[in-house]
């Protein structure tokens, strides 16, 4: 039945009672849960946290959208609105998207996958979770101080003179960085260290693989982010000079610090996804995974070249021909190992048994998107076209396909897919799949139309337009409400089957080590150690085809 | 950061480790895994350095003639102590692992002093340098007005200065705070040739903060 054997450990004899509840139940009170070092309630809390702040980020993207209905003014002034954009990139970096699929779902299926009772250090995990807290008050702070208006990028000089709040913005990404870090190096200690007997590294999940590139990422390039931040913080506070032009400091030098760990930040946010969508169109596609080892190897590729490609963000900033030349080439080759992986997915569904559940809905819209998102990346890595796309709603529509058309939509499709894992409940499946259709018209309709207008000119972050871009804007905002809508559709029916009853029938599982445990998952994840005999895509339709039973 | 005590394992008949974590099978298991994310802390300090090291590179290739005089300004006398101290201090750090592992409590004990002296001499010294620079307006950026002639940018070069060797400080003093921790750990009796792993952790960090030290001496010190 599945691809795993139960054995018993000798030091797990019986008689360890109280251990068996689930692990929602297993302790009780609130302080069960503020202090919990269990992964699984630290990646629900994490969740939680994620959900929340997609909210806050969702209804700033709303207010940017609605103010640019119109050229004029609609609900806000020109100040308002630079802050309102900056706390819309802001919340949505730092506080969703990288931690949404790592630190969510990865706390809590990692170890289950890995066969481990926690991850490597589950008081470092915790620490986590608080540091994110705090840093989160930061940028939550700035909404009551004025605001922030230097955009995500925080670019010098304009950073160093804005008398807006942000310091504490600065601070707060600084510790947010440290929140990422920890999560990094226990994801890596984790993988290297906790396996289960048998789980060899081409037996895990494309998941774990993912989450190894994206840990190694976090550990490596988040520190440069730190010390570029705190320097900033300095230089705002006493003035150091380094960015700053008066004392003979470079502002361009903070734009290849800051890109240095904001680029392989993008892959950060990115390669989660390409692992939960390799997850996604396995198990509901009944098929094993077409190119293990190039899919498992190219998110570790990736994560090398994405080190590499910073220069790109510089092509109109005074770097030099030869370097853009050069960034450029680079660039051009993290296309590779993506394309491995698209076309890796699509040769896996070719001849499954594809269901359109919930999860696969959402799996194959990321398909469609994010291959526009990423053919696009392509226009803006070409020199000569970049001087003309450089700052236009192009890129604003190219990162969105890329970061929510990618990374989100591979996020909601992996809470669909392991919320019952999670929760024991079953969501409605016919809601599910119809807020994802709505998901995905709305995000096409607000931002395919901003391909269009951004590559007629249409400059990003303005806060009003010439009058040909009328109709466009107005299409993209329409476009958003819609978008808006599936999303709390989508959220409201995850939501509604948490009053359901009881644990629910199981509708699909996989046979990696997370389907081999109960639903929900007991305190210390399994009753005994599970020893690994098969690899992760082995389903039994699978092992059946090849034993030649299928045909 | 793995190394606290944890009251799970008493009740399973097998001759369980007082500091063994109820999440790791074995022991070796749990020491293998504390160091390796050791090690991932450390790759992850260097590169928290390594914006500071690159800012030095690219306002030295800017301004070489400033970093030429500057230099001069700073006491080589000093700096060589601090060196010499520090190298002392990570001979001790690696004595104290080698006590551990030996079960030598009172080794242990004695080098972990040293150490943590050292660790206070340097500091002791950093003082007195800084107010030196204090006193002669040798400080970053904006806060600079030092009355020597100085060709070209000496704020940025102090700047630098302030900003690799005050992190570094920072470090140093972040390694103190560790050190009395395991030195208390150590008085208690916690550790012995079945169970090190802290005082190798802290090894490593310590000769860290001390490697560091080595780029920054000849870096800032000894341009000429």
């Amino acid at each position: 039945m599945s691809a795993t054997t139960i054995d018993h450990s000798p030091s797990h004899a019986a008689g360890e009672h109280g251990h068996h509840d689930n692990y929602l139940v297993a302790k009780k009170g609130i302080s069960s849960w503020i202090w919990t070092v269990d992964h699984k309630r630290l990646g629900i809390m994490y969740l939680a946290a994620v959900i929340l702040f997609f909210i806050v980020g969702g209804l700033a993207a709303i207010a940017v959208r609605t103010e640019l209905m119109n050229p004029t003014k609609d609900i806000m002034d020109a100040d308002a609105y630079n802050r309102m954009f900056t706390l819309h990139g802001a919340v949505m970096v730092f506080l969703v998207i990288i931690p949404s699929i790592p630190a969510s779902l990865g706390n809590f299926v990692l170890p289950l996958m890995l066969g481990a009772k926690d991850v490597a250090f589950p008081k470092l995990n915790l620490a986590s979770f608080w540091v994110y807290v705090l840093g989160a008050a930061f940028f939550i702070a700035t909404l009551v101080t004025g605001g922030v208006d230097t955009g995500w990028t925080f670019y010098t000089p304009y950073s160093i003179k804005t008398s807006s709040s942000a310091t504490i913005a600065l601070l707060g990404a600084f510790i947010l960085g440290f929140s990422s870090i920890f999560t990094g190096i226990n994801f890596l200690v984790t993988i290297h260290k906790m396996r289960a007997p048998g789980l060899t590294w081409d037996r895990l999940p494309l998941f774990v693989w993912a989450l190894y590139a994206t840990a190694l990422m976090q550990v490596l390039a988040t520190p440069v982010l730190a010390i570029t931040l705190g320097l900033l913080v300095l230089e705002r506070t006493i003035h150091i000079g380094i960015f700053d032009p008066v004392y003979g400091g470079d502002p361009v030098l903070f734009q290849h610090f800051f890109w240095f760990y904001s680029h392989p930040a993008v892959y950060i946010m990115i390669v989660p996804g390409f692992g939960m969508i390799s997850e996604l169109i396995t198990v509901h596609s009944r098929k094993g995974i077409f190119g293990y080892k190039p899919i498992a190897i190219s998110s570790v590729a990736i994560a090398f070249i994405g080190f590499l490609v910073w220069g790109h963000h510089l092509f109109v900033s005074s770097q030099s021909a030869l370097a853009g030349s050069i960034f450029s080439f680079l660039t051009f080759a993290v296309a590779v190992p993506t394309a491995i992986k698209v076309f890796s997915w699509i040769a896996t569904l070719y001849k499954g048994s594809i269901q359109y559940t919930t999860p696969m809905v959402y799996a194959l819209s990321f398909l469609f998107l994010f291959s526009i998102g990423g053919l696009t990346g392509l226009f803006l890595g070409s020199l000569s076209v970049d001087v003309h796309l450089t700052d236009t709603y192009f890129v604003i529509a190219h990162f969105h396909y890329v970061m929510m058309g990618g990374t989100i939509i591979a996020f909601i499709g992996g809470v669909h897919h392991w919320w019952h894992k999670f929760t024991g409940k079953n969501y409605n499946e016919k809601i599910g799949v119809i807020a994802a259709i709505i998901i995905f018209v709305g995000f096409n309709v607000t931002f395919f139309t901003q391909f269009i207008f951004g590559s007629q000119g249409m400059p990003r972050r303005y806060w009003s337009y010439l009058e040909q871009y009328h109709t466009g804007h107005m299409i993209s905002t329409y476009g958003s409400y819609l978008l808006a809508v599936g999303l709390f559709l989508a959220l409201f029916n995850l939501l509604a089957s948490l009053r359901n009853k009881g644990v629910a029938p199981e509708r699909w599982r996989g046979v990696s080590l997370e389907w081999e445990t109960a639903t929900p998952p007991i305190e210390h994840n399994f009753e005994s150690i599970p020893v690994v005999t098969a690899g992760p895509y082995d389903f039994p339709e699978v092992r059946a085809a090849r034993t030649g039973n299928g045909h | 950061m793995s190394s606290a005590t944890n009251a799970h394992d008493d009740a399973h008949g097998q001759a369980h480790h007082k500091f063994h974590q109820h999440h790791f099978l074995t022991m070796a298991q749990q020491a293998s895994s504390a160091k390796f994310g050791m090690w991932l802390f450390l790759g992850q300090e260097v590169l928290f350095f390594s914006g500071l090291f690159m800012a030095y590179f690219v306002f030295r290739a800017l301004y070489p003639e400033t970093w030429l005089h500057s230099a001069e300004y700073l006491s080589k006398t000093m700096g060589g102590i601090n060196t010499v101290v520090l190298l002392y201090s990570s001979l001790t750090m690696a004595l104290a692992v080698r006590s551990a592992q030996l079960s030598d409590k009172k080794g242990l004990i004695i080098n972990l002093i040293q150490t943590i002296v050292c660790a206070f001499i340097f500091m002791v010294v950093k003082y007195f340098e800084y107010s030196a620079k204090f006193d002669h307006g040798f400080l970053p950026g904006a806060l600079y007005h030092g009355h020597e002639f100085i060709p070209g940018r000496p704020e940025l070069f102090f700047t630098v200065y302030f900003t690799m060797t005050g992190l570094h400080g920072i470090h140093v003093v972040a390694g103190i705070g560790v050190l009395f921790w395991i030195l208390k750990r150590a008085i208690r009796g916690d550790f012995d040739s079945t169970y090190y792993i802290p005082v190798e952790n802290v090894g490593l960090y310590w000769h860290l903060v001390d490697l560091v030290w080595i780029f920054l001496f000849p870096l800032l010190y000894l341009v000429r």
